[in-house]
């Protein structure tokens, strides 16, 4: 605050003096223009709020003298009468790559990942470049600054748009009249970060988006580190990294769900950062509310779908047509709950669609006022800039537009946008309204002609009778120059002066024959906007939001209700009761029994049905939208956690197989994977409401195949064998215990979040779940953990469990299996459906998982084959999809069984629940309904309605002449353990 | 439980361990089986049915309450049930032992109209998959060549058998064509976004399609002296010996395909797959136009379809007047033994038991043009049967006692159950 205050003295005083220059003149003499200019009369928006009218603006030397309604003017003044004009500040982008080249994506060469970094004396890892500075990248470009210009912006901020840690960026005045020195106002503008790789770097950390999280995570835990000079070597990344972590933190997350990463990263380290978002805020406004954060918002709005071929619009989803119908009310609904956000031409084609884009968002529900802040003076706070950009107080740059009217009208013109006190001329403010309806008489006939649209770029229709003609106009400098194409094919081509003062225009004209002779339009009527413009405007037709906010979405979020199942074959998990209730109460299982009365509480007849536990997949890559980090062999440090997508359709299909809980487990590419999520699939919830409460920690491990990376062209990672597997286990578990003993004995440690989660391990505090094939592998991970006097909790897959079962339950790991999968590589040759079944015969807890989008959704079949391969008793084989797998899981306590006090997660069976013909009807999580038969039937049907409707705004969209994009359908990619 | 262990157990004891299972001997004895419910797989079912056959054929179907003579050693089948076997269109099976590995692979030839690459004589009868098949009542499948535009010709084989001569049952039975798509997935590793996308080429592939028809055709009305395999390959299907199996999924591919297939004068054509053959049921069934539709175990294709769609629409399509069989031609060969409960897992929708089963029995024998010998339990048709403890569509109780291919009854062991039984033992032997 002292900082602010001595800088805002000094720059007043600094205006009392004259500035002294110390560059020698040889073109002439020194001449310094020390005059005034003032602005008189016009209304001028001195901030989105302060305005004036009738006003002065007084400025010299590039800056703001005086504002106000009555100033007096200096004697060496130049005057200018805007009367009826407006003026605001020029609007400040802060999220540019003006006067950066693109950065060139590097060819991939090779065949091998590249798992190195390529530099000496920065950071180990070759995507974070705090290092860069931008100013050492920029080139001002005249031409581009033209068309910024064009659009209203008289400052930009640009950066080099490329890596995780993306170094300083430039703020730059488009004063093209001035130099260098005078525009680049400040060549360290901030500090700049996004969770995407650098195109010209090859290393392969992060494959992903959790390992992106995590990196930047660690680099900060590393910063810190350094920062107090534990580092023996010199580190320019980190240097730098520590050098500009006052300046404006600036995250480019480009979605509203990475808006939520990146705030949760600055949370941590005590950072908030300024966050570029992606336009669907709206989806996740409470959310996005509580970062505190303020915004950086596109206004890239999605383009209608072209739907006009049916059996091409099938195949845009519902999502994606409400995003559409939606993404115009972002801006509004920003400003409804007061987040503060400034507006980027980020995503845009062209600067000159930057005004359109705002048209829409008005029609939405935008307010001029807040639009007005988020151009000046929200960008300017963002930049730490309020004292010199972004409004018109004293003081300030002398960046200002000159306009028509209103700057937010679709037919307003920006006449002149004054950069630094230089004016640039967009349209001559002086030129004549010429606008309005006319008899035109020209070679000897008469018609009539209307001009509209623009004053200065108006339109014109030129009419015979009732009949359209042909007719081009263009309007300069007051002179109007017409082309006609008479109905037999004739031309005329006209040229006339508008005279100020008269109602005529009128010139010589030539006709197709070359032969000259004159024109004469006289007006009979001035320019109205037509009353239909205005209908037009009328409140655009807005569909609805759902939780989650695609189809199948729900209107509200399901609540718990009191529901009583009567007379139902229910399995406990321990046994199977016939003619049995159940009553559930505040999200619990409370009575069981026959005849119990159900006081307020729902009553569901369940005669001939059965009544269970939900299905709890224990390996699951649904909900996600990453699962693999592969960049490295040990990735402890990344987090399914940072991933969680719940928007994922997977989620409802799984419910609708009576799933209620997963593992959403990281992917199999290296010996040690990421941490687990353990997700309840409360359809409707966000990312963080799916979380298990109190989850238990996990991590997931992988042994074999794809771990060596023996399916794929790799050849460069260790380890290629499984020899070198042990090894990757034996160095990261010592080098973890010696790290947890050096911390545990209060030495300083650099805080490594790998070393941690492994410590954890060895603590006992974090559950290995690791995926595994042939036997000598899974041998070989228990006695790892013996060694290091741990106990191994689950191994995934398992599928050579069979032959080391009576090792595995000496052992005290579980096995996790697929019911019939094999032969899809070597390391399962000798896989066998009659795994489960012999695992348990040896005292083994055994599950069935899926690690497939498709087969979760009928987990309680694949139970059912443990029947078939190897005779498991039918309560057996149905432990094998609830009970035990939540007691892999350290989740029995509360789930996977129907016991009274357990959380009320079950699920009504059509059939017996392992049979093919069962359809699960209702799915409950702690009692709140997530599926039901005939409530899917009613979504089915308001899906086909929703779609109708959307259809038809975008057939009206496209008829009305709107752009349209082409159909697509845009999919998240489906998981297995292998997917990279 | 313990009744299946015992019976199990005595079935593999009664077989030799060798590396795969020796193929059964000739029928030589007639035999009867008793009691059983059969599943004729014409949609008809018998309880307490008598069935009776030998030399492989079926010399009797009927009820057990008739009094005529029970001929050979007689199977008392009371309480179990009696299936055709099931027949697995569109498949790899003994094309490719290991997916990943690429030595164990012949599935695709490079090239793009190959339909003189047949699938049969690389068929290994000896494919530890295949014999996987068997256990679960799978016992004919069509093999078919994968990739390209033209894949190749297939033929169909039943799993007991000792050579690729041997396995033989319809040889080069039909072509099969991936027709084009009118959108595409995005190319991801391009940097493009996944989904689907516009194919600006359909109509291209198309004409490429047309093209190479065309001129197979022509060379076939001619009198070329110089041979051209590819195109000499496709006359079968000029002429009524073979049939065309065309992969479509969309509305409008299928009825370009079926249009281009009919106008070239393409005999016999079969649309594979048919996600949308439900919204033109009525043009197919005026072609004359089978469906062999894609399995219900997958996820429908869009996100905003029916959570169900994929289990519920070969009874969309049955409902629709169409003749349906049902394949997984897309799945790993490994997971074809779970055919009959793709089946089973129309039941759950509406469809009767009896015609699901016809998905996979007696309708498919039908499309695939080998109705005279399989598919259905019926005098003078092979002896290609089995036994299931309890309802073969539903995982639970798909529990086989005893198999016949063309009346040879066959071994129910496989590389999987022996190692099953081997790790028992070793348990059981340490047992104090």
């Amino acid at each position: 605050m002292k900082i602010k205050l001595l800088g805002c003295a000094l720059l007043l005083f600094g205006q009392a003096l004259f500035s002294q220059d110390y560059f020698p003149e040889n073109d002439g003499i020194k001449s310094t223009n020390n005059n005034y200019t003032a602005f008189t009369n016009a209304k001028i928006y001195v901030t989105p709020t302060q305005i004036i009218e009738k006003g002065t603006l007084l400025i010299q030397n590039g800056k703001v003298v005086q504002v106000g309604s009555s100033v007096s003017l200096p004697k060496n003044t130049v005057v200018t009468d805007l009367n009826g004009k407006w003026i605001y500040p020029s609007f400040i982008d802060v999220f540019s790559n003006f006067g950066m080249e693109k950065a060139k994506r590097n060819p991939a060469g090779g065949r091998s990942p590249q798992y190195e970094a390529t530099r000496e004396g920065f950071y180990w890892n070759d995507h974070i470049m705090p290092e860069n500075d931008a100013i050492t990248k920029f080139t001002y470009d005249d031409k581009k600054a033209d068309e910024v210009r064009k659009a209203g912006f008289g400052v930009v901020n640009s950066h080099y748009q490329d890596g995780i840690a993306r170094g300083t960026g430039v703020l730059v005045a488009l004063n093209g009249k001035g130099t260098e020195a005078e525009r680049i106002l400040e060549d360290e503008s901030g500090q700049y970060f996004s969770f995407s790789k650098s195109v010209q770097k090859r290393q392969s950390y992060p494959t992903s988006l959790m390992g992106a999280t995590a990196l930047m995570r660690q680099l900060y835990h590393d910063l810190d580190w350094y920062a107090k000079g534990n580092s023996s070597t010199k580190d320019r990344s980190l240097e730098a990294l520590m050098e500009n972590k006052d300046l404006p933190q600036i995250f480019a997350s480009e979605n509203a769900g990475n808006v939520l990463r990146a705030d949760k990263i600055g949370d941590q380290f005590g950072i908030q950062y300024a966050i570029l978002g992606g336009g669907d805020e709206y989806q996740y406004v409470d959310a996005i509310k509580n970062t505190n954060a303020t915004l950086i918002v596109p206004l890239n709005f999605p383009k209608a779908f072209d739907v006009s071929d049916p059996y091409a619009a099938r195949y845009v989803n519902l999502k994606d047509m409400r995003h559409w119908n939606l993404a115009p009310t972002n801006p509004k609904v920003l400003e409804k709950n007061d987040i503060p956000f400034s507006f980027t031409m980020h995503h845009l084609k062209s600067p000159s669609d930057f005004m359109g884009q705002l048209q829409k968002a008005f029609t939405h529900g935008l307010t001029k006022t807040k639009a007005l802040a988020a151009l000046t003076t929200v960008p300017a706070s963002i930049l730490g800039k309020s004292g010199s950009l972004g409004s018109l107080q004293v003081g300030r740059q002398a960046n200002f537009l000159v306009v028509s009217g209103d700057v937010f009208d679709k037919n307003a013109t920006i006449y002149e946008n004054w950069v630094q006190g230089a004016k640039y001329v967009l349209a001559d403010k002086d030129q004549k309204d010429i606008r309005g309806d006319y008899t035109l008489n020209a070679a000897g006939k008469t018609y009539t002609m209307a001009i509209n649209g623009k004053t200065n770029k108006p339109k014109i229709n030129i009419k015979k009778d009732t009949v359209d003609l042909t007719a081009t106009i263009t309007y300069n400098n007051n002179w109007v120059h017409l082309t006609l194409v008479e109905e037999n094919g004739d031309r005329y081509r006209m040229s006339g002066l508008a005279s100020q003062g008269t109602n005529e225009i009128s010139g010589k004209l030539v006709d197709s024959k070359g032969i000259e002779t004159t024109f004469k339009a006289s007006r009979t009527a001035s320019f109205e906007k037509k009353e239909k413009e205005k209908s037009e405007e009328d409140a655009p037709e807005l569909v609805a939001m759902t939780f989650p906010n695609i189809g199948y979405g729900y209107a509200s979020k399901p609540k718990a209700e009191n529901t009583l199942f009567k007379n139902a074959t229910v399995w406990t998990g321990t046994e199977i009761l016939q003619n049995t209730d159940v009553l559930i109460k505040n999200g619990k299982i409370s009575k069981m029994g026959s005849d119990l009365n159900a006081g307020s509480a729902k009553v569901v007849d369940a005669t001939g049905k059965h009544l269970t536990a939900g299905v709890i997949d224990e390996h699951s890559h649904i909900g996600a939208l990453a699962i693999n980090e592969a960049g490295h062999n040990s990735t402890a440090e990344v987090k399914m956690t940072d991933v969680v997508d719940p928007q994922d359709i997977d989620l409802y299909r799984n419910l609708a197989g009576g799933v209620t809980t997963i593992q959403l487990l990281h992917g199999s590419a290296n010996p040690i994977g990421g941490r687990s999520a353990i997700l309840r699939l409360k359809w409707g919830e966000n990312a963080d409401g799916l979380l298990f409460p109190n989850m238990p920690k996990f991590i997931k491990f992988a042994l074999g195949e794809n771990v060596k990376q023996s399916n794929w062209q790799s050849f460069s990672r260790f380890p290629q064998t499984r020899m070198g597997v042990e090894q990757v286990f034996m160095d990261y578990f010592q080098r973890a215990k010696e790290y947890d003993t050096q911390k545990k004995s209060g030495a300083t440690v650099r805080y490594d979040e790998e070393m941690e989660v492994l410590a954890e391990i060895l603590n006992g505090e974090r559950f290995i779940s690791c995926h595994s094939y042939v036997q000598s592998e899974i041998n070989m991970l228990m006695k790892v953990a013996e060694k290091f006097g741990f106990t191994v909790n689950t191994f995934t897959h398992i599928l050579e469990g069979y032959k080391v079962a009576d090792k595995m339950a000496a052992h005290g790991v579980g096995g996790s299996t697929f019911s019939d999968w094999w032969a899809y590589k070597y390391e399962v040759n000798d896989a066998i459906p009659y795994n489960a079944a012999i695992m348990a015969s040896q005292g083994v807890t055994v599950a069935i998982n899926s690690d497939d989008g498709e087969m979760s959704r009928r987990l309680n079949q694949e139970a059912g084959k443990t029947i078939k391969y190897g005779g498991m008793s039918e309560i057996e084989a149905w432990k094998t999809v609830t009970l035990n797998p939540a007691k892999l899981l350290h989740i029995d306590d509360r789930v996977g069984s129907i016991a009274i006090g357990k959380d009320a997660d079950v699920v009504l069976w059509s059939d017996h629940p392992m049979s093919v013909y069962a359809k699960a009807e209702k799915t409950l999580i702690q009692g709140a309904e997530y599926f039901d038969l005939e409530k899917d039937k009613i979504q089915r049907k308001k899906i086909t309605e929703e779609r109708a409707k959307l259809i038809d705004l975008m057939l009206k969209e496209k008829e009305g002449g709107g752009k349209t994009q082409g159909p697509k359908q845009t999919k998240k990619a489906r998981f297995t353990c292998d997917t990279l | 439980m313990m009744k299946i262990k015992i019976l199990l157990t005595a079935i593999l004891c009664s077989t030799f361990f060798y590396g795969q299972q020796t193929p059964a001997n000739p029928q030589t004895q007639a035999l009867t089986i008793e009691g059983a419910t059969a599943h004729l797989g014409n949609g008809e079912v018998i309880e307490n049915s008598l069935i009776m056959f030998a030399d492989g054929k079926i010399t009797h179907v009927g009820s057990a309450n008739s009094r005529i003579a029970r001929k050979g050693t007689v199977i008392n089948a009371e309480g179990k049930h009696v299936y055709p076997g099931f027949i697995a269109p569109g498949k790899s099976l003994g094309l490719v032992e290991v997916n990943a590995v690429r030595a164990s692979n012949d599935q695709d030839e490079i090239g793009n109209f190959l339909p003189h690459i047949r699938s049969l004589i690389a068929y290994n009868a000896e494919s530890k998959v295949v014999e996987s098949m068997r256990p679960n009542g799978v016992l004919l499948g069509q093999i078919a060549p994968k990739g390209g535009r033209i894949s190749g010709t297939s033929s169909i084989v039943q799993f007991d058998a000792w050579n690729w001569e041997d396995a033989a049952v319809k040889v080069d039975d039909g072509i099969h064509m991936n027709w084009p798509s009118t959108f595409r997935n995005g190319r991801w590793w391009l940097g493009e976004p996944r989904g689907f996308q516009p194919n600006k080429n359909y109509q291209e592939n198309i004409d490429e399609v047309a093209v190479f028809v065309q001129n197979a055709k022509a060379y076939g009305t001619g009198d070329s002296k110089e041979m051209n395999l590819a195109f000499a390959a496709m006359q079968g299907l000029f002429n009524g010996k073979q049939k065309l199996y065309i992969y479509a999924h969309g509305e409008k591919e299928i009825i370009d395909a079926v249009t281009l297939a009919k106008n070239q004068g393409i005999k016999d054509v079969v649309i594979m797959g048919g996600y949308q053959a439900h919204k033109i049921a009525s043009f197919l069934k005026k072609h004359d136009v089978p469906v062999l539709v894609r399995f219900t175990h997958t996820l429908p294709f869009l996100e905003d379809e029916d959570y169900d769609f994929t289990y519920k629409l070969p009874k969309l399509l049955m409902d629709a007047g169409l003749k349906v069989g049902l394949q997984n031609a897309t799945a790993s060969n490994f997971q074809t033994r779970n055919l009959p409960f793709y089946a089973g897992q129309v039941v759950a929708q509406g469809l009767d038991k009896e015609k699901a089963l016809q998905l996979i029995t007696g309708n498919t024998a039908d499309i695939l043009g080998i109705a005279d010998q399989y598919g259905t339990l019926a005098v003078g048709k092979s002896a290609t049967l089995f036994i299931s403890e309890g309802d073969a569509l539903d995982m639970r109780t798909n529990i086989l006692t005893h198999v016949f291919i063309d009346g040879r009854g066959i071994s129910l062991e496989t590389h999987q159950t022996k190692l099953w039984k081997r790790y028992m033992d070793k348990y059981e032997a340490g047992k104090p």
